[in-house]
């Protein structure tokens, strides 16, 4: 469970309010595979990761950027919530995908990154922190059912 | 992990561009770190931490002007960061997870004031020099 004030809830829904899901999470994704090009290892379908550019413009990591996003954008309709909200996809990510529960970690921060990036001095140290909690409330919440 | 002439270029571009702001950046990530990461204040008990302290300004100066100088001395950080390394190793002792929380608030500073040139080349070539600051810092621990 993750506990917002109510300046922070505030501050995290007015912000996402502002946000294109759909770019955003391309762009997070994107950057995920750059910055830390060993989660490459989960995309061998993806086609060409072999450079920057070939990695932001490869639709395929566009279309899962936003899937990703999107799921995430639910989990911030459900802070009250989140190993409620997100137990299936823990399980999928656990039992079928294989993925380690460090990866949520570092999509998190990067995601940070790419919300600094386009929200400027906007994205205040108050509201960095706010998403900071999000983002580890939903790395928690995915990892939960990991056996 | 190495520091490739790509990344080397990208990290001294993004300082030229920083230029004399960088004291100010180093301000704000320790802000963002304190506040994003409370446990990184037990590191501070004798700073007033509250927004906008001088000492918090000064301390940021502190950590970007060791900054810059690694940045001079990109092909041989451990022999410029030799002394910090000290520091960090036998007085200061800050658990190893800090650096990463520091270095992650620093990346999150220069994307707010810096998104053109935080591109994802350049995001990727920061967030390894960091890496490799912290490495040195690190490494007299045991």
């Amino acid at each position: 469970m993750v506990h917002l004030t109510a300046e922070e809830k505030s501050l995290v829904s007015g912000l996402w309010g502002k946000v294109n899901v759909d770019e955003v999470g391309g762009e997070a994704l994107g950057r995920l595979l750059i910055v830390y090009p060993w989660t490459q290892r989960f995309f061998d379908s993806f086609g060409d990761l072999s450079t920057p550019d070939a990695v932001m413009s490869n639709a395929k990591v566009k279309a899962h950027g936003k899937k990703v996003l999107n799921s995430f954008s639910d989990g911030l309709k459900n802070l009250d919530n989140l190993k409620g909200t997100f137990a299936k996809l823990s399980e999928l990510h656990c039992d079928k995908l294989h993925v380690d529960p460090e990866n949520f970690k570092l999509l998190g921060n990067v995601l940070v990154c790419v919300l600094a990036r386009h929200f400027g001095r906007e994205f205040t140290p108050l509201a960095q922190a706010a998403y900071q909690k999000v983002v580890a409330g939903v790395a928690n919440a995915l990892a939960h059912k990991y056996h | 992990m190495v520091l490739s002439p790509a990344d080397k270029t990208n990290i001294k571009s993004t300082w030229d561009k920083i230029g004399g702001h960088a004291g100010d950046y180093g301000g704000e990530a320790l802000d963002r770190t304190f506040q994003s990461f409370p446990t990184t204040k037990t590191y501070f008990p004798h700073f007033d931490l509250s927004p906008g302290s001088a000492q918090v300004k000064a301390h940021g100066k502190k950590v970007a002007d060791a900054l810059t100088t690694a940045v001079a001395h990109l092909d041989d950080l451990p022999s410029a960061l030799s002394a910090l390394s000290d520091l960090h190793a036998y007085k200061l002792r800050v658990d190893p997870v800090n650096f990463k929380l520091l270095s992650h608030c620093l990346l999150v500073t220069l994307a707010c004031h810096h998104p053109t040139e935080f591109t994802p080349a350049v995001h990727a070539s920061l967030d390894k020099f960091f890496t490799a600051v912290s490495t040195v810092l690190t490494s007299k621990y045991r």
